[in-house]
């Protein structure tokens, strides 16, 4: 590889792209020259938005950026730029998988440098993801009189990760209800309301805290409709934040998927960016269903564009976050964007990747699960939640059970160890899936 | 009386058009009309037992005014819910009733007093001993039955069970299986209220036993820290399954144990006391007072569940004695007799008719069909038809958020 250049592969499933956005982004100490040129049919931008990292690997500069765009009706686009630096060694991938990657692009052409097109013509608005949550929740709010918040320090305080920022100003107290530090009450009081008709979001100010609410959310809001004939629904979302995050400790760090999987009538999604945050917010919100919401502490600060109409996502819904051919990564929250990290990885050494976001806990999406699977055949499951009892658990045993005849390897899943998270920054990488584990997966999976 | 003309207008004017149950033994609980028929001073009744009071300097008044129509309607009522409840433990006991069966049997002034203090629109929540209380907000024996035995027919299509008593469209939210969850439940029930500003109350109702769950008084602070129009009914029967009040509570009276909130201490066994006192409750809190604590004091005739012979933890001479002297339902009887609102006789007519109702809505629900079993997956979820099979080929899944 002598020569630098950047190779966009680019597939649109819809050509009405209304954003873009960068999902990943990795830059070597050379900085890549971009060359010009989208021949789309859509509206696209390209945007520089590159991170420099410190030379990992000397001499050597590539790039890839995975593009996810989205239109407005959710059908997806997936983009994946690459770009080769000159000198590159240590990352030289053997002439056969150079030889699968150069099939991989299937509409390259070159960008210049300058091509980033300015901020002012790109439509949509940057935001991040709390802002995003806040403004899928503002929505629902200003055009539902019954959706109303309700948790600990959601008011006057602003909710501990601004979510509800300012609502209790714009909507008064009684609809953002800053409630005492009672989890098991005022959960069970939000169920007492939604069984009238409200429409309560519930904020647990972090997920380890709905432990104290388990008896209420588990009887009492997943069961109720079915014990009571079909006569009552539980229109509530519960929503906080959860995941390992930076040494919050083991407490503050559980992740409780594995918790409420098993809970009949519940139904558990996870955001992962700004977009589908939004969009599952709202969706959330409209389903007669009681609906967890989980958020991840990491990913509250992450910056994406989403379009400025309205838009919402599917409950139930997963999302192709790149197509590929020669292994399905299933994941769902902060571990999407590890994955996409190790994808560079992959994708640089010459493998083709599939990446879903299975968004969708509880029920899983088998059909795009299943139309994945049939297609590339091997499955790694990539999650944060606990190795026994887990999502991945779950998982694996539903592909097992639905798709065993198209399997050729055995299904490898990857999860958090089974610890109580620690403290220390070290074990605390330890217990939770590192990129580098997922390339030596797919390696071991694609042998 | 002591609650003024103002509160009364409101009440009247709060009464829905349809305010009578549908249920053939039950009798019209027409509230304005009979609160017409009170006013003529037909016949009154003085309070036995006098009202305790927590935080309050007046309580409800001392008599209770009635008529001929409502006293024979309370008699014929609580008279339904002792003879279903004879029946319901001859069915468990013949194993057409299966898994737990919580019997009302010497508690109905309790829910028959609920039933005439309350309207429709007024919310109703209680735990697992629902039977009762379920009839009293508009059920009928028929769907107890039919729930008991595990047919289409009953309240909640066979899926609930004794336990799970429902009736959605007479705002009745249920019986609970988890002791002590009503309270935050209720405090919702309340919340919704006041919310969508509406001139109701919330009824949550609990057991002695249930009293000392830390998630009661988390809901009483709540509720009386945003006044929601919520009444905290204790049902005190004595006894927490098998354990004696006193070998649970350090302090065994529960309409005084929080001091910010006001209580009343009612004669569970008296109807008329029941009734006095949770019209008083329902002025309170539609005055923007906040919740109030009422405690009805009780007793079970039947052992905690069908499989507590219910002798164990007390003596049969006790429930004798208590059958004697305190029996709701003789109560309720002398007084028609001594107001000469209907003869021994005419009693012996209703007592008949009753046992009649009762006996035919068991036969009309042992008739009636069994769940299919397509029904295991319906009810999961709101518009779940699109759900029952997760496969591969659950492909419009996704159509209804669109």
């Amino acid at each position: 590889m002598s020569r630098s250049g950047v190779w966009i592969v680019l597939s649109i499933v819809h050509d009405k792209t209304l954003s873009l956005s960068p999902s990943l982004l990795s830059l070597g100490d050379h900085p890549p020259r971009v060359e010009s040129g989208w021949t789309t049919k859509a509206r696209c931008f390209t945007f520089a938005l590159l991170r420099k990292q410190a030379a990992i690997w000397h001499k050597v500069a590539w790039l890839q950026l995975a593009f996810s765009a989205r239109s407005a009706d959710s059908r997806r686009a997936c983009f994946a730029i690459r770009a080769i630096g000159e000198s590159g060694n240590s990352l030289r991938t053997p002439a056969s998988t150079t030889h699968r990657t150069s099939k991989l692009v299937t509409n390259a052409v070159a960008v210049k440098e300058a091509a980033a097109s300015s901020a002012a013509t790109k439509p949509g608005h940057e935001l991040l993801m709390f802002e995003a949550l806040r403004e899928g929740l503002e929505e629902e709010m200003e055009k539902d009189p019954h959706v109303c918040v309700m948790g600990e320090d959601v008011g006057h305080y602003g909710g501990s990760y601004k979510v509800t920022k300012g609502f209790a100003e714009k909507f008064g107290d009684l609809r953002v209800l800053d409630t005492p530090i009672a989890e098991n009450s005022f959960t069970g009081m939000a169920i007492g309301a939604a069984m009238t008709g409200l429409r309560p979001v519930v904020e647990g100010m972090n997920m380890g805290f709905l432990l104290l609410a388990y008896n209420q959310i588990s009887n009492n809001c997943g069961m109720l409709h079915y014990t009571s004939g079909g006569q009552f629904t539980i229109p509530i979302v519960i929503r906080g934040p959860g995941g390992v995050g930076r040494q919050l400790g083991a407490e503050h760090s559980q992740r409780l998927e594995s918790y409420f999987q098993s809970v009949p009538g519940l139904q558990m999604v996870a955001c992962s960016t700004p977009y589908n945050a939004k969009g599952l917010m709202k969706a959330a919100i409209r389903s007669e269903n009681p609906v967890i919401l989980y958020e991840h502490v990491l990913l509250y600060n992450l910056k994406e564009r989403i379009p400025d109409e309205e838009y919402i996502c599917c409950l139930e819904k997963a999302e192709l976050v790149r197509p590929g051919k020669d292994v399905t990564i299933l994941t769902y929250s902060r571990m999407r964007h590890h994955v996409l990290q190790a994808a560079k990885t992959l994708i640089n050494k010459g493998y083709d990747p599939e990446i879903i976001d299975i968004i969708s806990l509880k029920p899983f999406d088998l059909y795009t699960i299943g139309n994945s699977i049939k297609k590339t055949h091997r499955v790694l499951i990539v999650e944060e939640c606990m190795r026994t009892g887990g999502i991945g658990a779950s998982l694996r045993s539903s592909i097992i059970d639905n798709f065993w005849d198209y399997l050729d390897a055995p299904i490898m899943c990857l999860s958090s160890q089974d610890v109580p998270t620690p403290y220390a920054g070290t074990l605390e990488e330890a217990t939770v899936v590192q990129p580098l584990q997922i390339v030596k997966a797919v390696e071991q999976i694609c042998e | 009386m002591g609650r003024s003309a103002a509160v009364l207008l409101r009440l009247w004017k709060r009464q829905p058009v349809h305010d009578s149950f549908s249920g053939r033994a039950f009798s019209s609980n027409a509230f304005a009309e009979r609160r017409a028929k009170e006013s003529k001073g037909c016949i009154t009744v003085q309070i036995q037992v006098p009202f305790s009071l927590h935080n309050l300097a007046e309580g409800p008044p001392v008599e209770s005014r009635t008529g001929k129509k409502e006293l024979l309607a309370m008699y014929m009522d609580m008279l339904t819910i002792r003879r279903m409840e004879i029946s319901a433990d001859m069915l468990f006991k013949s194993q057409q009733v299966r898994g737990f069966c919580h019997l009302y049997d010497g508690q109905e002034a309790v829910a028959i007093g609920l039933k005439e203090a309350i309207s429709k629109e007024d919310a109703v929540i209680t735990a697992y001993r629902d039977h009762g209380i379920f009839l009293a907000k508009g059920g009928t024996p028929f769907e107890v039955f039919s729930e008991l035995t595990g047919r289409v027919t009953g309240c909640a299509a066979g899926k609930g069970g004794s336990m799970h008593l429902y009736k959605r469209e007479n705002n009745f939210f249920g019986g609970w299986g988890i002791v002590g969850t009503t309270s935050p439940l209720g405090a919702g029930l309340a919340l919704a209220l006041k919310y969508c500003k509406k001139n109701n109350v919330a009824v949550a109702i609990h057991g002695d036993g249930a009293d000392n769950q830390g998630q009661v008084y988390e809901a009483k602070n709540m509720a009386a820290l945003w006044d929601l129009p919520l009444i905290l009914l204790i049902e005190n029967n004595h006894f927490g399954m098998g354990t004696a009040e006193w070998r649970a509570s350090k302090k065994a009276s529960y309409f005084d144990r929080v001091s910010y909130l006001p209580g009343i201490k009612a004669d569970g066994m008296d109807v008329f006391a029941v009734k006095e006192a949770l019209l008083f409750c329902k002025e309170h809190c539609l005055a923007g007072k906040g919740p109030i604590v009422i405690e009805c004091d009780t007793y079970r005739y039947h052992g905690h569940s069908m499989s507590d012979p219910g002798s164990t933890y007390r003596t049969w001479d006790e429930i004798k004695q208590i059958r004697q002297a305190r029996d709701p339902i003789q109560f309720v009887k002398q007084i028609i007799l001594k107001e000469g609102a209907a003869t021994e006789e005419e009693l012996a007519t209703i007592d008949k008719q009753v046992k009649k109702d009762v006996e035919d809505a068991l036969s009309k629900a042992r008739e009636a069909p069994e769940p299919k079993e397509e029904a295991l997956f319906t009810d999961m979820y709101k518009h779940d038809k699109k759900f029952v099979v997760y496969g591969c080929d659950r492909k419009q899944a996704t159509s209804r958020l669109a």
